[in-house]
């Protein structure tokens, strides 16, 4: 079986009983044919100190849940080949949010700030009785935005973000306001323009572009920023 | 702690799961105006409907010709005619009116030039009664239940749901009559005990896949309520019934819908044969699921498996158009670059048969509610989803008819609810004397326990039994010993021990709790598997063989029903399958073939 040591420094926090944060070192034995992922390793890692806490469910990038700082970049846990890390592999919690404990972080600014954006489709007009229609040019427009896990490593590697969590809505928020902008059958797109026309909501995104780095699905909300500050443009005009 | 200290907060309902049944159900109810309380171990949008990937299935017609009849039979077929077709029937009809409210929601289904929903083939998926495949999955390129769960939390959000987030449900409380008044339940992130009284309980927990060594089913997915009904003394339904998805990703087990072949994937042995051409010469590679799983592992074992080892086959889409696989499949080719190493538009994917979805589950009726053993309904308790077992799936279920069950019984089990709470009026009915006892009492031996089993072990020496014992094909002597193992694994499940005593997000004791709940599913389905002596569906056995007296080893006279299993003595019942639909004719008993 080929096997080799790597090393980890690894952020622990317990509030029950640490005064302070500290980094912790561990070595573990990787064994290649079964611990290709991060999270593989993490799993190992904690059934044999209990202790070490970290959220994680669908350990395939569609559930969101195991965002974490890995050796200073955002990423997703599951998705992180463990052959492509750097040693010591140092592991924080998302920057910018409170930690709750080791590798968790309490994400109530995040969801409120994609709450803020009325995340859902608003349109009263009485609904037909099948479907609305879309063509599948319009419903193209929705590609690359209506992806987003909601996994916040892009808002929490945004300093604007750091600075301003409860007055920048953050890259995941926006991205999800275009969605619904993008979307056809959303009759609200002036009430979200007029939301989002704020010096900090949505001018505070400098395109500084480290969303567009992190994303682990490959999601670009740089461009649908753009494209909401292209469209307040236009309606100036 | 005892039980005086436990605050009480009082709702109109609970809900316990925020997965695509528990938030279809809280939309009735919040837009209903009641008092609602929807309780998630992750927050919503992680639960694993957002894994579902081909599709979720209704008799639109968008394409071409199809019916909720033909629907109606292909799933009574899928079925190998376990479901009850009162509760397929109403399924099926209801079909196309949820996914039309999804698409009015926000959904963003894929759609046709003509704009409407796209539709696609899937296993088992026919028109005219069997005839040949028929498009019938709706989907949203291959992300169809992350598109659809979030579009249902964000229809929650309008609707201002209350959500606990990140608390886990412990167990039922349960009163002398029978009734069920609510559940107890544990904040992770403060270590808070609360007991949340309420006039209605819906159970939407989801599966409980890690029963199993290898399953497609994420972390979270341990049959949480299935564990509380049992602690509770309401029997599991059908246990033993457990659906192996052809297609999950060798070695690492993530899933690789169906939707592939639907869109013209090919399975092929070693000898580059599409060997479902032998098994199935209608349906191919669109075969129901357990016959095609079934067919795999026969390849596997008769020496045609690929790589080095010879234990897996080959899911081939080469010859595929790579614009066809970057447009419908792009979360595939993502998962086949990560998870395998490889981009399906050049090689193969290596995959096999993995656990993926548990039929069974706590009984109910098709309006939702849960009933007993004699038919009688539990007073105030109801579940949907994948955690209910209504029985639409029966001995096998068809893809996508697990999207198409959470939506319309989660909103069954929601409308019933309301009526519930709306005719009963505003009282709670009191909480008995030694509601919180059982909780304390596990939460106590979890602090205190010394010298016990580690949690992680006892749970993987179950996923290996489950794996070893109760698998794609079962064999009598293996599940008598598996009966064995079981228990004697049950009984470290109770003395587990953890090293982690804190109060703050302590995931040591949740994944001990989680246990609790795992060896009920797992000891249910061993229990109920051992004791089936026919084969059916996808539960197959040496000493059930194909025969002219009994084809596929199906055994209408003795076993055309279904099996209950009571925690209390681990006993089973059974009860007859409802054959009567609510408007149409039976569908008629017949030899399955694809």
């Amino acid at each position: 079986m080929p096997a080799h040591t790597m090393q980890f420094k690894i952020y622990r926090y317990d509030p029950d009983k640490d005064s302070a944060p500290y980094m912790q070192d561990i070595s573990v034995e990787i064994d290649t044919a079964i611990d290709r992922k991060l999270l593989d390793v993490l799993t190992k890692i904690k059934a044999k100190d209990d202790s070490l806490s970290y959220r994680r469910s669908c350990r395939e990038g569609i559930c969101g849940s195991d965002a974490m700082n890995i050796n200073g970049k955002n990423g997703l846990a599951c998705l992180t080949e463990i052959s492509e890390l750097k040693e010591p592999v140092v592991l924080r919690p998302l920057p910018g949010l409170p930690v709750i404990r080791d590798l968790i972080v309490d994400m109530t600014q995040f969801f409120k700030q994609y709450h803020s954006i009325k995340p859902y489709l608003i349109n009263d007009t009485p609904p037909p009785e099948r479907e609305r229609l879309q063509s599948p040019e319009d419903r193209e427009e929705l590609n690359g935005l209506y992806e987003c896990i909601l996994c916040a490593c892009c808002s929490t590697s945004c300093p604007s973000f750091w600075w301003n969590p409860d007055k920048f809505v953050g890259p995941a928020g926006l991205l999800n306001a275009y969605r619904f902008i993008a979307d056809t059958r959303d009759e609200a797109t002036n009430a979200r323009l007029d939301d989002l026309e704020d010096p900090y909501r949505l001018f505070r995104c400098h395109t500084i572009m480290n969303c567009v780095e992190v994303c682990p699905k490959g999601l670009n909300p740089t461009k649908a920023i753009g494209k909401i500050k292209e469209m307040m443009l236009r309606r100036a005009i | 702690m005892s039980a005086l200290t436990i605050p009480i907060r009082k709702f109109d309902a609970v809900i316990v799961g925020a997965g695509g049944a528990g938030l279809r159900a809280a939309i009735q109810l919040s837009e209903a105006g009641l008092k609602t309380a929807v309780l998630s171990k992750v927050f919503p949008t992680r639960s694993h409907t957002v894994a579902a990937q081909g599709g979720v299935s209704a008799s639109l017609g968008n394409s071409e010709e199809d019916h909720w009849h033909w629907h109606m039979y292909d799933t009574v077929k899928g079925s190998d005619w376990l479901g009850d077709q009162d509760a397929i029937e109403y399924m099926c009809r209801k079909a196309p009116e949820a996914v039309v409210e999804l698409e009015h929601f926000g959904m963003p289904f894929d759609r046709t030039d003509e704009g409407k929903i796209y539709q696609r083939p899937f296993g088992g998926h026919m028109s005219n009664f069997g005839e040949k495949p028929v498009r019938r999955a709706c989907a949203a390129a291959d992300r169809t239940g992350h598109a659809m769960l979030h579009a249902l939390y964000q229809r929650n959000v309008r609707a201002n749901t209350q959500f606990f987030v990140e608390w886990m449900a412990l167990d039922l409380i349960r009163n002398a009559q029978g009734q069920i008044l609510g559940v107890i339940a544990l904040e992770m992130e403060t270590g808070q005990v609360v007991a949340f009284h309420a006039k209605a309980t819906i159970i939407a927990t989801g599966g409980a896949g890690r029963i199993y060594h290898s399953s497609t089913n994420a972390f979270i997915n341990t049959g949480d309520g299935l564990g509380m009904a049992a602690r509770a003394g309401i029997a599991l339904e059908d246990m033993e019934f457990w659906q192996f998805h052809p297609t999950g990703v060798a070695g690492a087990g993530v899933l690789i819908t169906e939707g592939v072949r639907g869109e013209g994937g090919i399975l092929r042995n070693s000898d580059n044969e599409r060997f479902m051409e032998r098994y199935a010469p209608n349906a191919k590679d669109l075969a129901s699921r357990d016959v095609v799983s079934r067919a795999m592992v026969t390849e596997i074992n008769e020496g045609r498996g690929c790589g080095p080892h010879k234990d897996f086959v080959l899911l081939d889409i080469t010859h595929l158009d790579p614009a066809t696989i970057m447009k419908r499949l792009p979360g595939i080719r993502d998962i086949s670059i990560q998870f395998a190493g490889i981009d399906p538009i050049k090689a193969p994917i290596p995959v096999v048969p993995t656990c993926h979805y548990m039929m069974g589950g706590i009984p109910t009726n098709y309006h939702g509610q849960v009933v007993n053993a004699d038919g009688s309904v539990v007073a105030g308790f109801y579940a949907a989803g994948e955690a209910a077992c209504a029985s639409v799936h029966g001995a096998n279920r068809l893809g996508t008819n697990s999207l198409l069950d959470l939506l319309v019984f989660g909103k069954a089990s929601g409308d019933s609810v309301v009526d519930a709470v709306k005719k009963n009026g505003a009282a709670h009915q009191d909480l008995p004397a030694d509601f919180a006892e059982r909780t304390l009492s596990r939460l106590d031996r979890l602090n205190t326990q010394k010298g016990g089993a580690s949690v992680d072990e006892t749970r993987l020496a179950m996923q290996r039994t489950m794996q070893k014992h109760c698998g794609v094909f079962r064999f009598k002597d293996m599940l008598v010993e598996g009966v064995a193992k079981i228990c004697e694994i049950e009984q470290a499940v109770h003395a587990t021990e953890i090293g982690d005593k804190s109060q703050t997000w302590n995931t040591a004791r949740v994944e001990a709790l989680e246990l609790d709940n795992l060896i009920e599913v797992a000891k249910s389905t061993m229990v109920s598997a051992e004791a089936r002596r026919e084969s059916r569906g996808a539960h197959v056995r040496d000493d059930a063989p194909d025969t002219p007296a009994h084809p596929n080893g199906r055994d209408d006279e003795a076993w055309l029903k279904h099996s209950l299993w009571h925690r209390e003595g681990s006993t089973l019942s059974y009860k007859p399958v409802v054959l009567t639909p609510l408007s149409v004719e039976t569908i008629a008993l017949k030899t399955r073939a694809y």
